[in-house]
């Protein structure tokens, strides 16, 4: 199957997941995404490439889970910026690349010589993605931030969250992932508008206003109605509000910590609730309409957790299932990666091959292209693997002059 | 702010025909292309999209042209209302899709397309359908809402409280759709840029549930790396192993996130300047540890459990931040701890992030007309910001058949 963007060359200076997510992407179909990465400090820019999980007992910069997930398919070189010759060969790949990537914090490509104005002198049309939390520009442009602090800023961590707790958040970096996107997107986009008007372009993406645009509904309420999400009794954001449906959440089942999510979308889901439970309580005036269900949410909740509760959770959701009820188990990582026919029969979880780690399960892609689909073969790249492809193959370099700038520590 | 009439420019997908046969899971990509100066145009049964009874709706009052949902998710889109019962608005519906780049598909509208005969009078369509499960996958029949994609899909499981008796829970503001948006979008865009090649369209099928799977950081590769689980904590990162709390009550009610907890040198410095700064160091017990932990050389927390005194001023840099955040307001902890050098957040609800200096002067909140209401609203705004090619709410969402008169002109010019 042909690669839709193998025409493409990308010049990667991302890292963690937020940058690195976006270039995975485009390396999966295709794409020569060459990273780059410091020798002197042996490619820790990335904090993940010596963090847990491991594959075995085996610890360091090439052992790390997270940077081989986020990191397949990609080639990866070292190059000294603190030294002119490091430079010089940064130049030459820029005017070979079709985009800078990078999410450092603002200013540090400005500080190396590699700003836009000096990447654009190099190549005319190049296209340059900078990602950060706050962006290049505004007052908070020093600030620092990670995914939970782009998180917390954005209103997404307080969006979620139950009644008189303290706001959840995400278990995770839901922004590192989603900037990510983001910045897919922003390459993407500014690739086609080359293609059109022939001209490249600085794209300034700032996570946390890439978050703020992702609770719309919830904005334009208190913009056009005056109400906030801040106020008593809110968020409880296992219950729906746009559209309103009870029941609606995540229930307790039968064994300690396990959980099944119900959600009836109208009047005919309730009535099949109704049926399939067979609980009298079901039939009760006050829950016969959706305005009823809503004002008796706790009680109802309370009723429907008493079913849940005497069953298992894949159980239960399969009864509903039966009835055309939205309703699954709260799946565990296991149970989704491993059990799910629905993640097996896609092909979600290939096996990649890194030099050192040996054979490992990575994240695919939720897509499939009928004319050009992803692959993912190769796992991260260890430091410098490809430098004699890259600076051999691609820039010219002869394997001694390899060597000499190895030794010279440019390489 | 900026209003969002004045930006320059064209956007980057400028020219990019899309036609959108899109319930709720799919109607956000279309507007990710909109706003990007895409020409979509959202096709709705006569009686209007389902969309348009949603709440919340202007005034409360329920109709459909007042639900901000509809609002929000369907800027920069024309809009017109087909009959996909009767023979002559399919015919209409062919046309729009022989003369489109995209075609979004989700829902019960148009899931009878398909792309091999679509393709026969548009070689270089690129049709993109998102479901809940993936076409033709083992569970393609299940119903789904997007708390059910969340909490099947992997991210309900990492998020909630350190209390377990308390449900995990889903994060708010339907993001499972989001997230299969977000694929749909950056799938349809390298589609668009290999057309651009080879002159080739094809077909793209995201699945709502894969791109949750995928899109839970550590709870799955420490599954796929390492076989081992994570559990849910209040506000921070599931893991395998607990963490300490993160958040912490401001003195105004509003709760901030203390990120990571001093470990360098300098940074027990600034927090020793911090509390001089704001009259606090008197009250803080353990200011002699800071001090101490600033004049150490270098800070080895690897060594952490074999030296107690190490502990003891790891232990007091942390709850001198909390401490600070105590006794600051969320916004004077974070801009204060920030300005220091510490990676810390607000606790912002949606609505005060458009009251934030930083999205002010970046032109985050933007205006947008209604003129039938006579009304100018504020929108969340650009997400990325383009130089030569920028995002722009071109127009606010279409009232019902608002452009009928118009594309079904250009159709029928077209010998439709």
């Amino acid at each position: 199957m042909p690669q839709a963007l193998s025409h493409l060359r990308i010049c990667d200076f991302t890292g963690q997941l937020a940058g690195a997510g976006a270039t995975r992407f485009l390396a999966a179909f295709g794409a020569q995404v060459i990273r780059i990465e410091d020798p002197v400090n042996q490619g820790r820019w990335d904090i993940l490439r010596g963090m847990p999980p491991y594959v075995d007992d085996r610890r360091g910069v090439e052992f790390g889970g997270p940077f081989n997930n986020h990191n397949v398919e990609k080639l990866g070189v070292t190059l000294n910026l603190r030294t002119e010759r490091g430079k010089e060969l940064l130049r030459e790949l820029v005017k070979v690349s079709d985009v800078v990537a990078e999410n450092f914090s603002a200013g540090v490509m400005e500080r190396w010589g590699f700003g836009y104005e000096e990447l654009q002198a190099i190549r005319e049309d190049i296209i340059y993605v900078s990602n950060c939390g706050f962006g290049h520009r505004g007052p908070y442009r020093d600030f620092k931030t990670w995914g939970p602090i782009v998180q917390a800023v954005s209103g997404l961590t307080f969006s979620s969250g139950l009644p008189d707790q303290p706001p959840a958040g995400w278990g995770y970096s839901y922004m590192d992932h989603t900037g990510a996107y983001y910045m897919a997107i922003a390459i993407l986009m500014a690739l086609r508008h080359r293609n059109r008007k022939g001209e490249g372009q600085w794209v300034d993406l700032g996570c946390t206003e890439a978050g703020a645009s992702l609770t719309g509904p919830a904005i334009l309420d208190y913009t056009v109605n005056g109400r906030p999400l801040r106020r008593q009794g809110s968020p409880n954001s296992n219950r729906n509000q746009f559209p309103a449906m009870a029941p609606h959440g995540i229930y307790p089942s039968r064994e300690e910590d396990t959980w099944v999510a119900i959600s009836c979308r109208e009047e005919r889901d309730w009535r099949a609730f109704g049926e399939v439970t067979g609980e009298a309580w079901t039939q009760e005036g006050r829950f016969s309409d959706l305005r009823g269900r809503l004002v008796a949410e706790d009680a109802l909740d309370e009723l429907v957790a008493g079913w849940t509760r005497a069953r298992g959770n894949f159980e239960a959701a399969a009864l509903l299932q039966g009835a055309g009820i939205p309703a699954t188990a709260v799946q565990r990582p296991q149970e989704r990666i491993d059990q799910d026919p629905n993640t097996a029969a896609w092909g979600l979880w290939p096996t990649v091959k890194h030099r050192d780690m040996g054979d490992v399960r990575v994240d695919g892609l939720p897509v499939h292209f009928s004319e050009t689909d992803w692959r993912m073969e190769r796992g991260g790249p260890c430091l410098g693997e490809h430098n004699e492809e890259v600076f051999g193959g691609l820039l010219g370099l002869t394997s001694e002059e390899i060597a000499s700038l190895t030794e010279e520590g440019v390489l | 702010m900026t209003e969002a009439g004045d930006q320059p420019g064209p956007g980057a997908l400028e020219g990019v025909r899309v036609v959108e046969l899109c319930d709720e899971l799919g109607m956000f990509a279309g507007k990710l292309l909109a706003d990007m100066g895409a020409e979509v145009v959202k096709v709705e049964p006569p009686e209007g999209d389902r969309t348009r009874t949603y709440p919340p709706f202007v005034d409360d009052e329920p109709g459909p042209e007042r639900s901000l949902f509809f609002w929000h998710y369907n800027t920069s889109k024309a809009g017109v209302t087909l009959d996909l019962g009767a023979a002559a608005d399919r015919e209409r519906l062919r046309t729009l899709i022989d003369r489109a780049d995209i075609l979004l598909q989700s829902g019960e509208a148009g899931a009878e397309l398909e792309y091999e005969s679509l393709r026969e009078t548009n070689e270089g369509l690129i049709m993109v359908t998102l479901s809940p499960f993936g076409r033709g996958m083992p569970r393609e029949d299940e119903a789904s809402t997007d708390l059910t994609i969340l909490a099947g899909g992997g991210p309900v499981w990492n998020c909630g409280y350190d209390d377990h008796s308390l449900p995990p829970v889903r994060g708010g503001g339907n993001q499972g759709y989001h997230t299969a948006s977000h694929y749909a979008v950056m799938s349809a865009l390298v589609a668009l840029l290999y057309r651009d090649e080879t002159g080739q369209g094809q077909h793209i099928d995201v699945n709502a549930h894969a791109a949750a799977n995928v899109t839970t950081e550590a709870g799955t590769y420490t599954w796929l790396v390492a076989q081992e689980t994570v559990q849910r904590q209040t506000g921070r990162h599931a893991g395998v192993n607990p963490s300490m709390p993160s958040q912490v009550l401001c003195s105004d009610g509003r709760y901030v996130n203390t990120g990571i907890p001093p470990r360098r040198p300098e940074s027990f410095g600034a927090v020793c300047e911090w509390l001089r700064t704001t009259g606090l160091a008197e009250e803080f017990l353990e200011f002699p540890l800071l001090e101490e932990g600033m004049r150490r050389e270098r800070f080895d927390m690897s060594m952490l459990q074999q030296d107690e005194e190490l502990m003891a001023i790891f232990g007091a840099g942390r709850e001198a931040m909390n401490f600070l955040a105590s006794r600051l307001t969320s916004y004077e902890f974070f801009t204060g701890g920030q300005e220091r050098g510490f990676q810390i957040g607000i606790i912002y609800s949606p609505e005060e992030v458009l009251e934030d200096p930083h999205f002010i002067a970046r032109g985050f909140p933007v205006e947008v007309e209604h003129p039938e209401l006579e009304r100018t609203v504020t929108y969340p705004g650009a997400p990325y910001q383009f130089e030569a090619s920028p995002w722009r709410i071109r127009r606010r969402a279409p009232l019902l058949g608002e452009d009928n008169e118009r594309v079904f002109a250009e159709l029928a010019g077209d010998g439709g």
